[in-house]
């Protein structure tokens, strides 16, 4: 016992306390140091190399000559071709974005608000199995349906509402809704069915309508999923690159398509090294946007 | 959390949401379901049914290229998933169970910067640093490098969550208990931890199978993977061989699908859902 009396208290004792804290600290570091040093030779590295190429002179290959240095590429973004496909992307994301958000709403809402705990899951893993299935799949599952054999071609026809849409914006379209619907459900499923459903309760006994209570209080309560769902649908499909290139034809490039374009055929990796940093850059700004706005949910 | 009340909808509310959300289900069901029956077709052209068939199947499995590409794919993901799983499970404990150490901070920015950023961009920047940078020259083993590097981080942030609901009451009472640091990780951290550990390593799985764009930019020359290589056969033509592979695709999914809620079933706090 005189043994356990005499030693000091690690509480009281700051400087032993202050030892044990930096040795702690160490103990951390050495933890992430394996995946920290990973990081940052195959992501960090890498991603300051790209900024640096997107200034160098291009040889004759394509390849990126470094020492030579030029504001060419930079400058190429203006150009009309360019800023079309530019501009075409960033509408297609934000109209995939706000379609999704337009049936996603509902169908999550309808999913989070069903009784049984049963039948939620049911519903969820019925969300999930598209989710994790193969985006490249899913994606030729729709080129066989608007070609000219494919089921949606033949309804077209019968009903004489619509031709072959295959390797048109439209087709395009309806891939980029297929393909990322179910990232904009799954955080939205999260948010509303945390949500208190005591404040919606209080918000119709002091004489709210449904629809009132909805607008006022499920609504504006469910915006971090609303916000996390937009975000995992807007940044994939502004880079979208399998579904153009398997739906659309030359008429409907967008930039991820362009950018692979610049590395293979193009040969012109400078400048695709340009355009895939503008569009980190747009990534960058939406994301900082949504942890600004919405909480730290991801 | 009483769903009951707040929830009481008008019945026509009810209504129109169980038809728009069975709607929905279709939408995402019926393209996949018909791609399935046209792999059984015994007809060249997708679309007209032509009786039931195991042909492309055979084909399929006859076809050595294909064979090829399906090991391949099944070599990467083992490898890259493995090594992030260790990765992604050490950053996610250091990150959430030590309080402040060296460049914390930036390793927090850095550890999500690869699940936001574009995969077109990921691509690029990787073929650059391979073939600009480093002496390095294209071949599988660069694909595994891609795949560790963007899937490590969803390990970390999913591991993370999980630790970030469990109090750390259970490992300071292991220490108490004169067990050492390692004994109390191995017997206490780590099967508290698992379910998250298992959810990030099928969601890594499940990434390396699914990659097509970061593969294709940073594949040697002839040792593709198997979507990279089914994406090149559907845009020279489509087959129901096409849609053969496709469907035991969708099978794997389906069984990592099945597997991680098993996981998730097994864990009693959720938090290992797949957040990202």
């Amino acid at each position: 016992m005189t043994m356990l009396d005499d030693r000091p208290s690690e509480e009281a004792n700051p400087e032993l306390e202050k030892k044990a804290e930096r040795a702690e600290g160490w103990r951390g570091f050495f933890i992430a140091l394996p995946t920290y040093a990973y990081l940052v030779v195959f992501f960090v590295l890498p991603l300051l190399i790209i900024v640096v190429f997107s200034f160098a002179e291009r040889s004759r290959t394509g390849k990126p000559v470094l020492g030579e240095w030029t504001l060419e590429w930079w400058i190429k973004l203006g150009e009309p071709l360019v800023r079309t496909v530019a501009i075409r992307s960033v509408w297609l994301a934000f109209l995939n974005t706000a379609i999704c958000l337009l049936i996603g709403y509902p169908f999550a809402y309808w999913i989070a608000t069903r009784k049984s705990a049963i039948t939620r899951n049911f519903l969820l893993v019925l969300v999930l199995i598209p989710f994790w299935s193969n985006f490249l799949v899913r994606t030729y599952a729709w080129r066989t349906l608007l070609d000219s054999n494919g089921l949606i071609t033949k309804v077209g026809e019968w009903t004489g509402l619509w031709g072959k849409m295959l390797f048109t914006e439209p087709a395009v379209f309806l891939g980029l809704v297929y393909g990322y619907l179910p990232f904009m459900v799954l955080p939205l499923y999260a948010a509303i069915e945390h949500l208190d459903w005591n404040l919606v309760e209080a918000a119709r006994d002091l004489y709210a309508g449904a629809w009132k209570a909805f607008r006022k209080v499920t609504l504006p309560l469910s915006k971090p999923g609303i916000i996390a769902g937009s975000i995992l649908v807007f940044i994939p499909s502004l880079g979208a690159y399998v579904t153009p290139d398997l739906l659309g034809g030359a008429k409907t490039t967008l930039l991820g398509n362009y950018i692979v374009t610049q590395f293979k055929s193009g040969r012109n990796w400078p400048f695709g090294a340009t355009l895939s940093v503008t569009i980190l850059a747009v990534m960058m700004v939406a994301t900082i946007i949504y942890f600004r706005k919405g909480g730290k949910t991801l | 959390m009483s769903v009951q009340q707040g929830t009481a909808h008008r019945p026509w509310v009810d209504r129109l949401l169980s038809v728009s959300g069975w709607l929905v289900f279709a939408f995402l069901y019926l393209p996949i379901a018909i791609l399935v029956i046209y792999s059984f077709s015994n007809n060249r052209i997708v679309g007209i049914w032509g009786g039931f068939t195991w042909r492309w199947y055979d084909r399929m499995i006859h076809n050595p290229e294909m064979m090829g590409a399906l090991w391949n794919s099944a070599k990467v993901a083992l490898i890259s998933t493995i090594f992030a799983t260790v990765l992604g499970t050490m950053a996610g404990i250091a990150l959430d169970r030590y309080r402040k150490w060296l460049g914390k901070q930036a390793f927090d920015v850095i550890m999500y910067l690869p699940v936001i950023i574009p995969e077109v961009t990921m691509g690029a920047m990787l073929l650059i640093w391979f073939t600009q940078v480093l002496p390095i020259s294209l071949s599988i083993w660069t694909i595994v490098l891609g795949h560790i590097a963007f899937s490590t981080s969803f390990v970390a942030i999913i591991v993370r969550a999980r630790l970030a609901n469990l109090d750390d009451s259970l490992e300071e009472a292991a220490m108490d208990l004169y067990a050492n640091r390692w004994t109390t990780f191995r017997r206490v951290t780590l099967p508290l931890i698992m379910p998250g550990v298992m959810g990030g390593a099928l969601l890594a799985l499940t990434l390396s199978l699914d990659d097509v764009i970061i593969t294709e930019f940073v594949q040697g020359p002839g040792a593709s993977l198997l979507p990279v290589y089914v994406f090149g056969l559907i845009k020279k033509q489509v087959t129901p061989e096409i849609n053969a592979v496709s469907t035991l695709m969708l099978a794997v999914s389906m069984v990592l699908v099945f597997i991680s809620l098993g996981f998730q079933a097994r864990s009693k706090s959720g938090g290992s859902n797949k957040e990202a």
